[in-house]
């Protein structure tokens, strides 16, 4: 069983409810938590699982043996991306721009282009208790996300339950995470920013052919925006946590709902018993 | 000598694009002849490398001059690489900076005047 949690809109809580989710399924039996979000990411912060495993991931990039080369050209053609351009004769490369898919060297008629490997971040492997942690951590200067989160989703062996806490937006890098899960938490804010952009994200996920249900967090006012929104297309909306300055600062703190106010493992315990029934439907 | 204006419109009388790598058309003139063609930017709309891919497109059609208002890095590089001088500032119609460039009043630049995604804003 796969869960992501994503939002669209950035800073509704996307971690708050991953790692209190995660946390309270650990009571119970292994969990394995992914933290996608390889820009910027902080789950490790709730969490705190002792890392032990720490792996370079790259991405195979063109070179070119000017001795074979020919100009043809051929290379340049097929490369979606324009990481190669051929003028006066000579290929030019812009590794930055490359997706590392291998066309280049796969159709060049002289054997002139051979790949090497280009540093784009590392995943690190932990333990948190019996949550198995893996996250991704972009290098620095790197602009290419989708491959990376790849990599850390890969850290998925036989787990039962995996959560993955997905980079805010709707581009490439939250695709990556959402794509093959069983189902997708979104989680949003009473405020016309937050609906507009659940409205993305629920148009990616049913793009992606993945059923979704929806979280109110920041709950307590206006919530009608939101309530609205979910009638008027059909959605669950699952939970709702209210807006309340002691959740705020037990997340400024780097703290779980579920341990400083046990009144919530129950919610949580609610909610993953929805997202079941419902994936399953 | 072949030269590219970067083009809003299809002719002489069009406004200048000032960007190089999304601008809308190239024009395609012979200075010595006075003819010229329209070339649709097809990378005008790529999520990415439109300038790389745009500098290619001219080298392929055997363009030795480009002008336009703002020139990337990735984009300065291609035509430098195919031997493509760059002449920047260009404003007012595509026939307007074409006069300029005969009477030698646009700049050589031999390096990118304005970061990369210059053209994206």
């Amino acid at each position: 069983m796969r869960v992501a949690i994503a939002s669209g809109k950035g800073g509704t809580g996307k971690t708050t409810i991953a790692v209190n989710l995660a946390k309270t399924l650990a009571e119970d039996g292994p969990v394995r938590f992914l933290d996608c979000d390889v820009e910027e990411p902080n789950a490790h912060l709730f969490l705190r699982p002792t890392f032990q495993e720490r792996k370079g991931v790259a991405l195979l990039v063109p070179q070119i043996d000017a001795e074979k080369c020919t100009g043809c050209g051929l290379c340049s053609r097929v490369c979606a991306f324009h990481a190669l351009a051929v003028v006066g004769g000579k290929v030019i490369t812009f590794p930055e721009l490359c997706h590392g898919c291998g066309g280049c060297s796969l159709f060049c008629p002289t054997g002139a282009i051979h790949e090497i490997p280009k540093k784009i971040g590392v995943v690190e492997n932990g333990l948190a208790g019996k949550i198995s942690f893996s996250h991704g951590r972009l290098e620095v200067g790197s602009a290419l996300v989708p491959p990376l989160i790849k990599a850390v989703k890969k850290q998925v062996h036989a787990d039962r339950i995996v959560i993955l806490d997905a980079p805010p937006g709707t581009s490439c890098p939250v695709v990556a995470t959402v794509a093959g899960c069983d189902y997708c938490l979104l989680v949003t804010e009473p405020t016309p920013f937050g609906r507009h952009d659940l409205d993305l994200a629920v148009g990616m996920a049913r793009e992606l052919g993945i059923p979704c249900g929806v979280v109110l967090n920041r709950a307590g006012d206006g919530d009608e925006i939101i309530e609205d929104y979910c009638a008027r297309e059909g959605l669950p909306l699952l939970l709702k946590i209210p807006f309340d300055r002691r959740y705020a600062a037990c997340y400024a703190a780097g703290n779980l709902l579920v341990e400083e106010f046990p009144s919530w493992q129950e919610v949580f315990k609610d909610l993953w018993r929805e997202i079941e029934r419902r994936a399953g439907a | 000598m072949k030269v590219a204006i970067t083009s809003q419109g299809k002719d002489l009388a069009a406004p200048v694009d000032e960007r190089f790598g999304r601008c809308r058309y190239f024009i395609i003139a012979d200075t010595e002849s006075g003819s010229f063609t329209a070339l649709e930017n097809a990378g005008a709309m790529a999520s990415g490398g439109a300038g790389i891919q745009a500098a290619q497109a001219l080298a392929d059609r055997g363009v030795e001059a480009v002008i336009t208002g703002y020139m990337g890095p990735k984009a300065m590089q291609t035509l430098q690489a195919a031997g493509i001088k760059v002449y920047a500032g260009a404003s007012g119609s595509v026939g307007e900076a074409l006069a300029m460039f005969k009477e030698g009043k646009l700049g050589l630049i031999d390096r990118a005047n304005v970061n990369a995604h210059f053209g994206m804003r």
